[in-house]
């Protein structure tokens, strides 16, 4: 087992508790490298954002957490994740995938109807005894998803019909149907309208309690507003992390400033 | 020479094909009934379909080609037994599993397995295929039904495999990431996420196969045995409407009663096969609208 050494970013001094421990990760496209040496701890139940500019590896660093780089032949990983303090390439990927859910940037549920959304993963990891505990644990997932209401009456219907947002919360409750312990989002509400980037907004100060969250985003404003952390990530470098507050009133790093202050990015 | 009549002259000369097609396609129509048609003075329609004998040369003859209809629908049904399986799972295996190198190899293959003439399909058929048959299944002779199953379900498989690949490998990307994501492992995203996000353009795949195996002439007049009889089972020899009018035409008088009865069975199949064809574009054309 590793002894987990709160890194020297640690803004707390107090007892945390660690879900995820980035080591020396270093991760290249064929000969590029777009992670290096990250070392990054993300602490359970609380909400981590991911920032930086376009290209800046965000989205390949968050996917290296549940090992979907994995279906990227081109794509090299170095160093070690630990989940739980244990590496996630000694484990099942499909048990780690479970464990560790993701929404994407663009909503994508299955051309299926809203029910076979979220049965599915259910139903691929065996999660339901009977047909009325599948129905029971689709509804609850759609409940914590806050779109319950919207689609009580219309399970059956074809999922891609719904709103981008209604689907995005879709995806977000098929994620969580999974009970999983980590949920990653990648720029969730970049391809939505304000009001339902709002809404997933809510949600995702809702599910802190349960789950640990990491998000990448764009806007600071959205990291500002619902993250505990905030790391800043540049050109594969992580420039600074700390609680998000210190982050953005009094930055270390000149150049964190700068893309807070918009002088670039 | 003025902007506009030019134009209209460009425009004419490229509509000229396209208006062509129809015109032959109207024309072949015209014909089909005009020469078939005229069997309904001596028959009537019911008799025609559900009639039990086929013998246009007897006196009095008897027009009934209900052997004839079974006859092709056991074989097309006996290659799609063949085809489908081998067609989709040979889709899948190119679209999802193939490395990009064996991938490149293999499909042109495929194209030229669906470019060999059918009558190459019938030797082969009749000259090692069939004795096979009638071996292995203790026949006086292998040409019958099965055999031309057999053969018929090989030459569907290119049609089956190319157009159903297109229609896996069309699948969004994204939707076999959500499917990973969740923990699912590459057979479960195959079968529970591709296949039924693919399925429109299988069935598309599916129903050209058939009408490829249904309207096929030569390598049934090879190789089903040729007895226009109501078929009992895979074994015995049948015939089917393609390989009736191929074999009997050229003895036809024409204008006599059993000319006008092929004709006739030309326009039974050309309604059956209009039909696949349509069913296969609302098919297809419900699966795009539903991907968005
Ligand atoms: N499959 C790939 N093959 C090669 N290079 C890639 C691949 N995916 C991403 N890259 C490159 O890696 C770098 C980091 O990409 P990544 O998608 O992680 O950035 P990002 O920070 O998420 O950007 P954005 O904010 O635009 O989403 C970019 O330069 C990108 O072009
Ligand atoms: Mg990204």
């Amino acid at each position: 087992m590793v002894d987990i050494v709160t890194s020297h970013h640690s803004p707390v001094t107090s007892k945390k508790e660690v879900k995820i421990s980035i080591r020396n990760l270093n991760i290249w496209y064929q000969d590029m490298q777009v992670i290096k040496n990250v070392n990054l701890d993300v602490e359970k139940n609380k909400v981590t954002a991911i920032i930086g500019p376009s290209g800046c590896g965000k989205s390949t660093l968050i996917k290296s957490i549940n090992r979907m780089l994995d279906m990227i032949p081109e794509a090299e990983v170095g160093g070690t994740i630990l989940l739980d303090g244990q590496n996630i390439y000694d484990m099942d990927e499909t048990f780690l995938r479970k464990r560790i859910g993701m929404v994407f940037q663009m909503p994508n549920p299955f051309p299926k109807s809203i029910f076979e959304n979220i049965a599915y993963g259910l139903k691929i990891h065996k999660m339901f005894k009977s047909k009325q505990d599948l129905y029971f644990k689709v509804e609850k997932a759609l409940k914590q998803a806050a779109l319950w209401d919207e689609v009580k009456d219309k399970l059956d219907k074809f999922a891609l019909d719904l709103s981008g947002g209604q689907q995005q919360r879709l995806c977000i409750a098929r994620c969580i149907a999974l009970e999983p312990e980590v949920v990653l989002f990648d720029e969730p509400c970049s391809a939505l309208d304000p009001v339902a980037t709002v809404k997933i907004e809510e949600l995702i100060e809702d599910l802190k309690k349960n789950y640990t969250i990491v998000i990448v985003t764009h806007n600071m404003q959205q990291a500002a507003r619902i993250s505990d952390y905030t790391a800043f990530l540049y050109l594969g470098n992580l420039v600074e992390f700390g609680p998000t507050q210190k982050i953005f009133t009094t930055p270390q790093n000149k150049m964190t400033e700068h893309y807070l202050t918009g002088k670039f990015g | 020479m003025k902007r506009t009549q030019k134009e209209n002259l460009i425009k004419g000369f490229f509509c000229l094909p396209a208006s062509l097609s129809i015109f032959f396609l109207l024309g072949i129509v015209i014909v089909l009934f005009k020469e078939g048609l005229p069997i309904f003075k001596v028959t009537s329609l019911k008799e025609f379909l559900f009639g039990k004998f086929w013998y246009p040369t007897y006196e009095p003859p008897e027009f009934g080609i209900l052997p004839l209809i079974l006859g092709s629908f056991l074989v097309t049904f006996g290659a799609l037994v063949i085809s489908v399986p081998l067609g989709v799972a040979g889709a899948i295996y190119i679209s999802e599993v193939a490395s990009p190198k064996i991938k490149e190899s293999i499909k042109p293959v495929i194209e030229l397995l669906a470019g060999i003439p059918s009558v190459v399909y019938g030797f082969f058929g009749m000259v090692i295929v069939a004795p096979q048959v009638a071996k292995i299944f203790d026949l006086a002779v292998g040409l019958n039904a099965f055999t031309a199953s057999l053969i018929l379900g090989i030459m569907a498989i290119p049609t089956i495999t190319s157009i159903s690949e297109d229609a896996i490998s069309a699948v969004p990307k994204k939707f076999k990431e959500a499917s990973y994501a969740l923990g699912a492992n590459k057979w479960e995203t195959i079968l529970r996420v591709i296949l039924p996000a693919a399925g429109g353009g299988i069935t598309t795949a599916v129903i050209l196969g058939m009408a490829r195996v249904y309207g096929e002439t030569m390598t049934v007049l090879m190789v089903a045995g040729g007895a226009a009889v109501i078929p009992r089972s895979f074994f015995e020899p049948v015939r089917t409407m393609t390989a009736t009018i191929a074999a009997e035409m050229g003895e036809a008088v024409a204008g006599s009663t059993h000319f006008y009865a092929l004709f006739a069975i030309a326009i039974v199949l050309f309604v059956i096969t209009l039909s696949f064809n349509i069913l296969a574009d609302i098919l297809s054309q419900r699966f795009r609208k539903r991907l968005g």
